[in-house]
């Protein structure tokens, strides 16, 4: 507790896009609900903090810590490190904190091959092949960046934590009920769920909330949005659109889907499921309908980016996390 | 967990102590394994001590879960699950690890296979204690049954099963029953003729009271399992009903259109366009071939109908679909014979006079086309000198690499009919004599005392090209006569080719209709093959005859008596007890994709519309596991196959790495 009584907040933006923290701030008049019940100790995209004010916090006295981004650098782990120490509830915030997210998809090259990309292609114009260097000395002393990691990691996998609230973005209203929940259970009015649990989604899969009428599924050919102007009733996948819909978790109100476009698997995978991706290809393969080889050869071509349509967010926490070698 | 656990390692003999250090296995499980309460090695855990062994320590030291490393669940995990029952543990809380079939069968290297049997060990431990008690499922068993398959096996299935009181619907694809056997003249060694033998039981067949015959028919769709098959069969239209038709003939001698028989006559003769294969046929109703009818053709003619005194012609019949429902199935779809032309050296289809074993038989037979009499192709001459080759198409790796058992025989028999029906010279070419049945080799030797000539070695070609005098107006078989050691050229008048038996071409097609495999070259696959021929890996799916491999008439004819003897079995037992490893739907996590619908062999699953999810009949459910894999939510779980035991089992089988502290170098990722 703070000196004015108050609980206090932290919010962090570690490998992300920002769009978390937008979302955040999505909840309108909520957030003043925030600034109302919580003393905000930390939260750099909204005010002003050193890193070495938290350091000097002692261990456990921020009661919430909404973490999103993955871990990429050195600096992303150590602050995740030194939040986990200051926090008694750690949240992994977003798809990236959660699963890895988009930039988990840089778990297909090595720190090598995407430096390479940045700095060395025809595009650009590096004659002295320069990279970043970590450490550079000035008369001054060191300065030190971030070092970039070889792969992309999970917050889980740098450090424990508390509970997760999926979602790229994870949608307004929810993160507004996992808000008034968190101060609801301060007050004493309501339990929080157990530690290591999914909050602010639900129970099955994007599916279950999308109106669309589904049928028995026989896929002949897969289609691509740009090419292509689905009907707005019928399931998605039943004309031939990859939709992540059946394999990620609910509670976005399946709005991708409403909107007349293909989920992408923000949610990540549905409860005890170890790897969405390989949960999406399976059922995918399961329902192409030919027996034939060679057709069946010719419809899965039709599937143009198999690992960033099915492990678009989820690279980082599969069975296969990076790519080998 | 709190488990105790027992683990037993089997030397079966020396099978798998040979390569695998069993003492050192149990040893190292006993010391390493977590849970492990007890671990023992015993010479062959399943014989009797063995099986004692774990019951007692089961009741003496409290075993929760009891695992097994010896062969492969297919032999003993029922043996070892009963073990465990008797004892009063849940049989569904043993694991069996395969340490032979999986590792001392397949490496001579004791080091690597004694690691492996300790991988498999860990991942069996620590997959054991997450099993769940599970109770078995009882089936009533339908106590009809299908045959599939006319021939000399499939009218012995049937007639034993009918007899016994159940009901058969035999399936037959061609117009009559009788399949190859009715085509052949006589049987060896006995000689006795083929018709003469087969036509009363075919008869039998076809008015027995319990056997629905269907011929000219063929399964379309089998769905079910053991005890509860529905099967869609398609009736062919044959143009004739069958309730009017007397079988009297007119129309076949009355059709103007003659049409060579390439089925039952090998070609060798004609038939109508209307027609019943040969006069004892089975049923005796006619079928209309359709692409060869003149009415069909050019909308005219008709002559059938005008002349049939029932009325039984009806141009208009379609094909029906009926569905059936059967406990048990019996496949005895044959052979086929292999296609001479493929050896272009032995000229048949070019050279006029080289026949195969089936058109010998149609030439043979008194009741074929020429009446029986041994002739040339000009339907005339009698040959003076006939050579008969063995081993076409079979024991040849550009071919079928098995021997087709029975052209030793055979051509042992073809050369006695050619002695005896035109007293020509006959020489037999072959690689080996083959005659393991019972007087078999005894009919060689009265074979060989007849004066036929044998001549050891693989022909090389028959020609009709002559090279010295004698030769010409001949074919010339160039041989190298291997117990002489030198080249011959034998003139011969006419050239028998023993043509191999090979499998269906469809064989691949039928098999995934019913469930079961088959071997590479096309040979349905039986569940064991020394101590389970006729059964499959599919329960409730039996196989009989030359499907299952080549054989001859007494091996088939016993084959097919013992289908039905163990389906008899089955249905005298009324019930059948099914595993319980089935899969079931988590309600709340179901979203009602359907990804699954469409995907159950079994038909299990419907989808509830009300409330928008899916449900899994648990009494149709085969525990194949498809819709589990297939589920994108993870709402499927497969009993006995959860997430848990099989992710527990790959991480148990990774023990080297943590044992090693390698298993944190796996789980880091690379900074």
């Amino acid at each position: 507790m703070s000196k004015n009584g108050k609980p206090k907040f932290a919010m962090y933006w570690a490998a992300a896009c920002g769009g978390c923290e937008i979302a955040v701030l999505n909840i309108n008049e909520g957030i003043l609900d925030v600034d109302a019940n919580f003393d905000v100790v930390f939260w750099p995209v909204a005010m002003d903090a050193k890193y070495k004010d938290v350091e000097a916090m002692p261990d456990k006295s921020i009661t919430l810590t909404l973490f999103n981004g993955a871990i990429r650098n050195d600096e992303n782990a150590h602050i995740a490190q030194m939040l986990r120490a200051k926090s008694q509830v750690l949240v992994a915030f977003g798809a990236c904190a959660c699963e890895g997210g988009i930039p988990g998809l840089g778990n297909l090259s090595s720190k090598q091959q995407i430096l390479d990309t940045a700095f060395s292609t025809i595009s650009t114009d590096n004659p002295k092949e320069l990279r970043p260097q970590t450490t550079f000395k000035m008369p001054e002393g060191a300065l030190h960046i971030p070092t970039m990691y070889e792969t992309v990691k999970s917050l889980d996998q740098v450090v424990p934590v508390d509970y997760y609230i999926p979602g790229c973005p994870p949608e307004s209203n929810q993160i507004a009920a996992v808000v008034g929940l968190v101060i609801k259970a301060l007050k004493g009015e309501a339990q929080l769920p157990p530690a290591g649990a999914v909050i602010g989604a639900s129970q099955s899969t994007v599916c279950d909330e999308c109106k669309r009428t589904r049928g028995e599924k026989t896929i002949t050919q897969f289609t691509r949005m740009a090419t292509f102007q689905p009907r707005e009733d019928q399931c998605l996948l039943e004309q031939g659109i990859l939709c992540s819909g059946m394999a990620t978790r609910s509670g976005c109100d399946a709005r991708c889907p409403v909107a007349n476009m293909p989920c992408v698997g923000c949610y990540g995978p549905a409860p005890d499921v170890i790897d969405q991706g390989a949960r999406m290809m399976s059922a995918v393969a399961s329902v192409v309908d030919s027996k034939d080889p060679a057709e069946i050869e010719k419809i899965m071509r039709g599937v143009v980016d198999p690992t960033g349509t099915f492990y678009r967010f989820g690279m980082p926490r599969s069975l296969m996390r990076h790519a080998k070698g | 967990m709190g488990e105790k656990i027992g683990v037993y390692v089997c030397h079966c003999g020396s099978n798998i102590a040979g390569v695998v250090d069993v003492v050192g296995v149990a040893k190292w499980a006993e010391e390493n394994l977590p849970n492990v309460r007890v671990a023992r090695d015993y010479k062959f855990m399943c014989s009797s001590l063995g099986q004692e062994m774990i019951e007692k320590d089961v009741k003496d030291l409290g075993l929760t879960r009891v695992v097994v490393a010896a062969c492969s669940p297919h032999l003993h995990e029922a043996t070892f699950r009963n073990a465990c029952k008797r004892a009063g543990l849940n049989p569904y809380l043993f694991e069996m690890v395969s340490i032979r079939e999986q590792v001392s069968w397949v490496t001579k290297d004791k080091t690597v296979a004694t690691e492996k049997s300790k991988m498999l060990i860990s991942g069996g431990v620590r997959r054991v204690v997450h099993h769940q008690p599970l109770e078995p499922l009882f089936v009533d068993i339908n106590p009809n049954v299908l045959v599939v398959g006319g021939g000399i096996a499939g009218i012995q299935a049937a007639l034993e099963i009918a007899d016994q009181g159940s009901h058969v619907y035999l399936v037959e694809r061609e117009p009559s029953i009788g399949g190859h056997m009715a085509q052949f003249d006589k049987t060896f060694p006995t000689l006795d003729c083929a018709a003469c033998i087969l036509t009363p039981k075919m008869f039998t067949a076809g008015n027995h009271p319990n056997i629905t015959l269907l011929t000219w028919s063929e399964v379309e769709k089998v769905d079910g399992f053991i005890g509860n098959f529905t099967v869609q069969i398609r009736q062919k239209a044959r143009k004739v009903i069958a309730d009017k038709c007397t079988g009297c003939g007119v129309c076949e001698e009355k059709c103007p259109k003659k049409v060579i028989d390439h089925m039952f006559e090998a070609g060798m003769g004609t038939r109508k366009a209307i027609y019943t294969p040969f006069p004892q046929a089975v049923p005796k109703y006619p079928v209309i071939d359709v692409e060869n009818c003149i009415y069909y053709q050019r909308g005219t003619c008709k002559a059938c109908e005008k002349f049939c005194p029932t009325g039984a012609i009806d141009f208009d019949q379609k094909d029906e679909m009926m569905t059936v429902q059967v406990g048990n199935v019996i496949l005895a779809t044959g052979y086929e014979l292999f296609d001479a032309r493929r050896v272009p050296q032995y000229g048949y289809g070019r050279l006029a006079n080289v026949v195969t074993n089936l058109e010998f038989e149609r030439l043979s037979n008194t009741a074929g086309p020429t009446s029986g009499k041994i002739v040339l192709r000009d339907g005339v001459t009698a040959p003076q000198t006939v050579g008969i080759i063995h081993c076409v198409g079979s024991r040849d790796i550009k071919y079928n690499v098995d021997c087709s058992a029975i052209c030793c025989m055979q051509s042992l028999k073809f050369a006695h009919l050619v002695k005896e029906k035109t007293g020509a010279k006959v020489y037999n070419f072959y690689i080996d004599i083959r005659t393991p049945g019972k007087t078999y080799d005894e009919f060689y030797r009265r074979i060989l005392d007849e004066g036929v000539h044998f001549i050891r070695g693989k022909v090389a070609e028959v020609t009709d090209a002559p090279r010295f005098p004698g030769e010409e107006g001949k074919l010339v078989i160039q041989v190298e006569d291997t117990l002489a050691g030198r080249q011959l050229r034998v003139p011969v008048d006419m050239v028998v080719l023993s043509a191999a038996m090979q499998p269906r071409v469809d064989s691949k097609e039928v098999g995934q209709k019913f469930g079961i495999s088959c071997s590479a070259n096309g040979w349905f696959i039986e569940r064991h093959p020394k101590l389970d021929p006729v059964a499959t890996m599919t329960e409730g799916i039996f196989i009989a005859g030359v499907c299952q491999g080549p054989k001859d008439i007494p091996a088939t004819v016993s084959q097919g008596a013992a289908a039905a003897a163990r389906v008899l079995g089955l249905i005298g037992q009324k019930q059948v007890t099914l595993e319980p490893v089935r899969a079931s739907i988590t309600q709340d996590n179901c979203s009602g994709c359907r990804i699954c619908n469409n995907l159950c062999p079994f038909n299990a699953i419907t989808f509830i519309e009300d409330r928008a999810v899916s449900d899994i009949n648990p009494a149709l459910c085969q525990g194949c596991g498809t819709c589990v894999s297939a589920c994108p939510a993870g709402a499927i779980t497969g009993s006995h196959f959860t997430n848990q035991q099989i992710m527990a089992q790959i991480e148990g089988v990774l023990f080297d790495l943590n044992v090693q502290g390698a298993r944190e170098e796996m789980e880091r990722v690379p900074a």
